[in-house]
């Protein structure tokens, strides 16, 4: 069988502050196919920005990092961060939630996205240049040409961020991380940028990571999904199941506060009370004192157990509808 | 750009202006009278002063005084020197270079030690480097220039001999023999002014490091050194230059204590000795001159900031 394009393995990302190390990520395992998406959801906070980076290899020296990240079967956190920095750009790319401070404003669009080019591919400046121009139309940047001139404060946010896209594909990596990539524009921009990497995807067959905390994004765009809660995995299943089927409380929750998923219009609203501290997490399930159905056995932290076919979820109840028919 | 250019002298103009009324009115302040200094030997005869006087026109009203002189500037004659019995213009042109030969050194000293500095100091942030840039720094800051100055001449010349202590060959007459003469006192300037270009630059480079373009680059793979030296340093530069243009004008009036210290004959010696010799028309023109120059200095700091900051050229 060929390994999935990614693979990350009981992923563990600790920050040391000065008030006490953080736990920023705890234990976290997906894997994503060729030309397929997964989501990941949660609350802000919850450490999706950071598994993100970490996979990457974009984590602030000193981070310390555990478990396992697979690129097609190759393990990147033990090797050398000359190694990894190899792969960024190549066979990684990653597209932020900030697409009007992610471009560098003394460069122009073109020169930021040929400079991948010129890096990865080896390509002269002008061959890098025609290529980029290619990219831009490629991302339906009107007058390719003209724009790939202009410096980003020239462009609007839509227009940055199909910059960043045309810059993170144009060395059609096997990996795509959108962190957030329309959190920042506004409601039609964000349909057609969602729309262009849906098409991009399938035209390349590039696996992506869509973090969103709009499960509205979720049911339009994902194949799989998988859901954070402070750190760690709460529950993982196939985008119509987890819809059809929530399993674990929080998921439930979420949904709960989505008005109307066909509409596509939901955020996650909130759910009574806040995300635990990471440096004192509760001990067992992070969600319990959240949670309605905590009990004395939620002391102990639950396993993220299969409850059906590809779906997964870390909760003592689950599955919750033979609980909730007892 | 050529009503950018019009825009800023227009902006300009009344400055000078101001500055030339302020510069005839200041120097009337200055004890003693320059008709007595000048008639030397003679100072008893009071027909010898009178005629100084009418001569000099010092005995018309001042405001008459000041417009005769500004027609004359305008026209781009400074007038006679007093005392040395050149025009002041020549004088100016002729020790200008030395100063600018001076200023120009020490300004090259203090970026090739200062940005280097600053961008490692930054890249290696709270650790034994950074901390040794930053000591450097404190130390070029705070320490006096004569007393810099002193030691230096003690060490290179008096104890090693290896570079005469004062005096100033032309570039044009023994370009070797001239940066032997000058290279001391460039340091000397240099050297205070290298510690605040480092901060600066230490600055700025954290600020832009912080930045999210900086982690895009990253995300594109390139390597450090290139995140560093291209998306950092270039956006870092833009604060660096405002501020070193003004550092740059500072040199130039640090420049006086120092060509004294060395005894070279430049800008900052020739205004010294006028000062003394009450010789009005040489103040006067050393003054205005500085000015010009101050105003000359910010226009090419704009035109560096524009070049490296694409928001200015093409708002
Ligand atoms: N460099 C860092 N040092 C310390 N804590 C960090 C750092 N980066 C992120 N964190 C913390 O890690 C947690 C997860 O953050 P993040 O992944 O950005 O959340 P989100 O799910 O909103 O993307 C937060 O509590 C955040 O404060
Ligand atoms: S394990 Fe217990 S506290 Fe945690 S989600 Fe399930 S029921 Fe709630
Ligand atoms: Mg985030």
């Amino acid at each position: 069988m060929r390994p999935p394009v990614l693979e990350v393995i009981g992923l563990t990302v600790e920050f040391a502050t000065d008030r006490g190390p953080l736990r920023a990520v705890d234990g976290v395992s997906f894997r994503v196919g060729a030309g397929e998406t997964l989501a990941v959801v949660g609350e802000s906070g919850c450490g999706k920005s950071v598994t993100s980076l970490a996979i990457m290899g974009l984590l602030p020296p000193g981070t310390r990092l555990g478990g396992a990240v697979r690129l097609l079967g190759e393990e990147l956190l033990g090797q050398p961060g000359r190694a990894w920095q190899g792969r960024r750009g190549r066979d990684l790319a990653m597209i932020f939630q900030e697409p009007m401070t992610s471009l560098n404003p003394a460069f122009t669009a073109g020169e930021q996205v040929a400079e991948a080019l010129r890096l990865h591919e080896g390509l002269a400046p002008r061959a890098a240049m025609d290529r980029a121009v290619e990219m831009l139309a490629r991302v339906r940047i009107p007058e390719a040409a003209r724009r790939a001139r202009q410096y980003p404060h020239q462009l609007s946010g839509g227009m940055r961020q199909r910059v960043m896209i045309a810059m993170a594909l144009a060395c059609r990596p096997r990996l795509l991380i959108a962190d957030e990539p329309t959190t920042a524009l506004d409601v039609t921009v964000q349909a057609q940028i969602l729309a262009l990497l849906d098409e991009l995807k399938r035209e390349t067959g590039t696996a992506v990571v869509l973090i969103t905390h709009d499960l509205g994004v979720v049911a339009d765009h994902a194949d799989r999904v998988a859901v954070m809660y402070a750190g760690r995995i709460a529950e993982t299943a196939p985008a119509d199941t987890l819809f059809a089927r929530p399993e674990h409380p929080y998921t439930v929750g979420l949904l709960g506060a989505v008005p109307a998923i066909e509409g596509g219009a939901g955020r996650l609203a909130s759910i009574e009370g806040t995300v635990p501290d990471l440096r004192r997490p509760p001990p067992g399930c992070r969600f319990a004192p959240r949670c309605p159905f905590a009990g004395r056995d939620c002391e102990a932290q639950p396993p993220l157990a299969e409850v059906g076919a590809g779906h997964a979820a870390a909760c003592w109840r689950a599955p919750l509808d033979r609980m909730l028919a007892a | 750009m050529g009503p950018w250019l019009l825009r800023r002298l227009g902006q300009v103009l009344p400055t000078l202006l101001i500055l030339s009324v302020l510069i005839f009115g200041l120097q009337q302040l200055m004890p003693g009278d320059p008709a007595l200094i000048l008639a030397g030997e003679e100072r008893g005869d009071p027909q010898v002063l009178a005629q100084i006087r009418a001569e000099l026109r010092l005995d018309r009203p001042l405001p008459e005084q000041y417009l005769h002189w500004l027609g004359r500037v305008l026209v781009g004659d400074f007038g006679f020197s007093w005392r040395i019995r050149e025009p002041v213009g020549a004088l100016i042109l002729a020790k200008l270079p030395v100063t600018f030969q001076l200023a120009g050194m020490a300004f090259a000293i203090a970026l090739l030690i200062g940005v280097p500095m600053g961008v490692l100091s930054a890249v290696r942030r709270d650790r034994p480097l950074d901390w040794l840039a930053n000591g450097i720094a404190l130390f070029g800051i705070s320490t006096p220039n004569f007393w810099l100055g002193i030691m230096l001449i003690l060490l290179f010349s008096v104890e090693l001999g290896w570079l005469p202590p004062s005096g100033y060959v032309p570039l044009t007459e023994d370009p070797l023999q001239s940066l032997a003469t000058t290279i001391m006192p460039a340091f000397v300037l240099g050297n205070s002014i290298a510690g605040v270009l480092m901060r600066h630059t230490r600055a700025a480079m954290l600020t832009a490091l912080s930045q999210d373009y900086v982690r895009t680059a990253r995300a594109k793979g390139l390597p450090e050194r290139v995140v560093v030296a291209k998306h950092a340093l270039r956006n870092a530069l833009i604060p660096v230059i405002t501020l070193g243009t003004i550092e740059f004008g500072r040199l130039l009036a640090g420049a006086v204590l120092t060509e004294q210290i060395f005894t070279i004959p430049g800008f900052g010696k020739l205004i010294v000795d006028a000062v003394f010799n009450r010789d009005y028309p040489v103040v006067q023109g050393v003054v205005l001159a500085t000015a010009l120059i101050f105003v000359l200095l910010s226009l090419v700091a704009d035109l560096l900031t524009m070049a490296v900051n694409p928001r200015l050229r093409t708002a």
